[in-house]
């Protein structure tokens, strides 16, 4: 049994330094806020209410700026849109065709349509927001470290500059942007969006909404991935525990 | 001499077969009756795991090969795809890329495992040095792998592990170009890189079939590092470690399906899912776990040419331990002296692994240097001086009848070098 303890120690100090080595290379400059968010941990889901009105202060607001290319309509449904809210949303946008007599066009859009990019090339959206692209929002999530405290902070994070410091047009005092500078002007307010259930829309309630609608983009498979763990995890302790059993028995009269 | 095999299956289909092929006389030969050690312990799971963790690899591969596109413009977009509107597409590429992770941790303590029990020794010299090529083909394959995804780290990495080669004088720079099919990591690199991708886990297995003839050529080696007197030192291989490695493998399956299922992007870097952009370097370029130890070689010297060169004979060293090693006594078990120097070494290749996560600036630079120089002087030097200084305990006299070192000794069990050593 010792070299056995002593492998498991081997692995495990492999991984725990695997896990320790990449992470701290990556320290963060300003403590993040922690949100308690539905999500979390092994069991966590993505709080429905909230993800259709974070999808609603995407829609209204972000997606002025931002992209979300990877996603289409009919991913929706996985924030609980049934099948005719998501092909009245879908058919709401105008998207760009070739008509049968060959000229361009529009035609309403579908479930299986991405959603629309608001600039047609990056060269236009940097020209439109002093030379700065606003980042594809499909998976924005997992492109920062700190993940959705990260987002929340950089959405709740607009405070007064440091007296006298010098803030050139075009740039934004972030307390938890790295630089602080950033080319995003606040993007939500007090009651920029009028919410359908009645939510107090407060900066704090529409950032935590966005930003669970941005988890469940960049993951939408995370509620079928942990259900499905939970029953390998299960079976494979089990398993574990049968062929032990087994390795027992059939070890039994072998002298070692 | 041609002629049929005689086969000893009753099964008839088996027997026509086995008479004309004797393929499940070779199975049974080498996996089920094949005497093994009866004293292994559970390190010596990690050779059965590394092999399952290659055909898992494979086996994934092969199907995100199917919606995986090798085109600078697409494959982001791709590995998009496959992450969205795939069915089950994120279930492979978690499988597959953590999967790179659980081989380099399985790999990295097998390789522990022959230090420690000194199963490079005669007569597994060979043995040793074909596990050396296939940790190299590896290394290889996870490179050329995470510039696949085309992230921001894909295609970094990619820039600064291809400009090394760059450092060798003269000829440097058009190895570089011919490398990328190009002036700088582009579509043609990409493409080359999936080409050799999909190649080289077939050369790996390849190889590992002749690291496994080799094996049972030479028989395993086992804790005690003492050869095999005879069959009351052996079990058939099967049922004993059949049993025996389905257990560890049970035991490896639990905590990559709990890596998989709970935490499938621990091991990314965030940086990877911000699309390449060849005009924006990140912050920090940082490889993956496995590489760093490595890649803080390559950064403590201050000379590219001199950082390459010390890189690649960190690797290039572990072919000539059976001979850097004086000691004719295996195991780390009855050499007082070779055992606190063995952990010493991980201790040294932990904190490169730390230090080849920062930036070289300040202590870590120092840091870098001292375990770097650790890490050659353990082999080259301290290695060759332990094997003619150290007194080694005195060796049981076989597996069967196990005489611990340190317990009384039997009379002929002195300290005497076993016969193949
Ligand atoms: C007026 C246009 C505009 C709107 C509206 C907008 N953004 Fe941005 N956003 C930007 C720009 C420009 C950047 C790039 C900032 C930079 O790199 O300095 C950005 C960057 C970001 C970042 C990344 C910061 C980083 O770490 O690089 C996040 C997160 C973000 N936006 C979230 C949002 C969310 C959520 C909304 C909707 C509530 C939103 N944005 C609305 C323009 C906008
Ligand atoms: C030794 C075995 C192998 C290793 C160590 C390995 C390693 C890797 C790594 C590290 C990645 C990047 C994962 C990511 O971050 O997304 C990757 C991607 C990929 N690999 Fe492999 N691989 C192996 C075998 C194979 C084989 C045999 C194939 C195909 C036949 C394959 C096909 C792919 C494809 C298509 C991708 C891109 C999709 C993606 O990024 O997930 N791999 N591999």
């Amino acid at each position: 049994m010792r070299p056995f303890i002593l492998a498991s120690l081997l692995a495990g100090g492999l991984v725990a330094s695997a896990v320790v080595l990449p992470r701290s290379a990556q320290a963060q400059e300003t403590a993040l806020p922690h949100v308690n968010w539905s999500f979390e941990g092994p069991f966590g889901t993505y709080d429905r209410a909230a993800a259709q009105r974070g999808y609603q202060v995407y829609k209204e607001v972000c997606s002025a700026c931002h992209s979300m290319q990877y996603v289409h309509f009919r991913d929706l449904a996985g924030i609980g849109l049934s099948p005719a809210q998501i092909k009245a949303l879908a058919a709401s946008v105008d998207v760009p065709t070739i008509k049968a007599d060959g000229s361009a066009g529009t035609r309403p859009g579908l479930p299986s349509d991405a959603f629309p990019s608001p600039f047609p090339n990056p060269e236009a959206a940097a020209a439109a927001n002093n030379g700065a692209i606003p980042p594809d929002q499909s998976q924005l999530l997992d492109a920062r470290a700190g993940g959705a405290d990260y987002i929340y902070a950089i959405l709740t994070g607009y405070v007064k500059p440091p007296v006298g410091m010098h803030i050139a047009p075009g740039l934004y005092y972030n307390k938890y942007f790295p630089g602080h500078l950033i080319h995003m002007p606040q993007p939500l307010q007090a009651d920029q969006v009028t919410y359908a259930d009645g939510t107090k829309a407060t900066i704090d309630q529409e950032a935590k909404d966005v930003t669970t609608f941005l988890a469940f983009v960049s993951n939408p498979e995370m509620e079928a991935r942990k259900r499905m763990g939970v029953h390998i995890v299960l079976f494979l302790a089990l398993l574990v525990g049968v062929t032990y059993a087994a390795k027992r028995k059939v070890w039994a009269d072998v002298e070692h | 001499m041609a002629g049929l095999h005689k086969s000893e299956f009753k099964n008839p289909v088996i027997r026509w077969v086995d008479t004309r092929l004797p393929l499940f006389t070779m199975m049974n030969k080498e996996y089920a009756v094949f005497p093994t050690p009866k004293n292994f312990n559970y390190f010596w799971n990690f050779g059965a795991l590394a092999s399952v963790q290659l055909i898992v690899m494979i086996a994934t591969g092969v199907l995100l090969a199917m919606h995986y596109v090798p085109n600078a413009h697409m494959a982001y977009g791709s590995v998009q795809s496959i992450m969205r509107d795939v069915n089950y597409g994120w279930l492979l590429r978690y499988i597959h890329a953590n999967g790179a992770t659980m081989f380099f941790i399985v790999v990295y303590v097998h390789i522990f495992r022959g230090i420690y029990y000194g199963s490079y020794k005669n007569p597994r010299e060979l043995l040793w040095m074909l596990g050396v090529v296939i940790l190299l083909l590896m290394m290889a394959t996870a490179f050329m792998g995470y510039v696949l995804p085309w992230g921001q780290m894909s295609f970094w990495g990619a820039t600064v592990i291809t400009n090394l080669f760059s450092a060798i004088p003269v000829v440097g720079n058009h190895i570089t170009t011919w490398l990328w099919g190009g002036f700088a990591v582009g579509n043609p690199t990409l493409n080359r890189f999936f080409a050799l991708h999909y190649l080289l886990p077939f050369v790996l297995l390849a190889v590992i079939g002749l690291h496994v003839a080799a094996l049972h050529v030479t028989g395993s080696n086992n804790p005690l590092g003492i050869e095999v007197k005879g069959p009351q030192d052996t079990v058939p291989f099967h049922p004993y470690y059949t049993v025996k490695d389905s257990v560890g493998l049970c035991v490896f399956f639990l905590i990559y399906a709990a890596v998989v299922f709970f935490a499938p992007r621990f091991f990314m870097a965030p940086d990877n899912f911000i699309p390449a952009n060849p005009l924006q370097t990140p912050p920090e370029i940082v490889p993956e776990w496995y590489f760093l130890p490595f890649y803080a070689i390559l950064r403590s010297v201050p000379n590219k040419l001199g950082g390459v060169v010390l890189m690649f004979s960190s690797i290039l060293v572990l072919f000539i331990l059976p001979w850097l090693d004086t000691s004719k006594v295996r195991s780390a078990r009855f050499r007082p002296m070779y055992r606190p120097f063995i952990f010493l070494l991980v201790i040294a290749l932990v904190v490169l692994g730390e230090v080849g996560a920062h930036k070289p600036e300040g202590n870590w630079v120092l840091i870098g240097r001292l375990a770097t120089t650790y890490y050659f002087l353990h082999f080259l030097v301290i290695l060759p001086i332990l094997g003619k200084i150290e007194k080694p305990l005195p060796l049981p006299e076989s597996i069967g009848k196990p005489v611990l070192g340190g317990g009384p000794v039997p009379g002929g069990a002195a300290a005497k070098p076993m016969e193949h050593a």
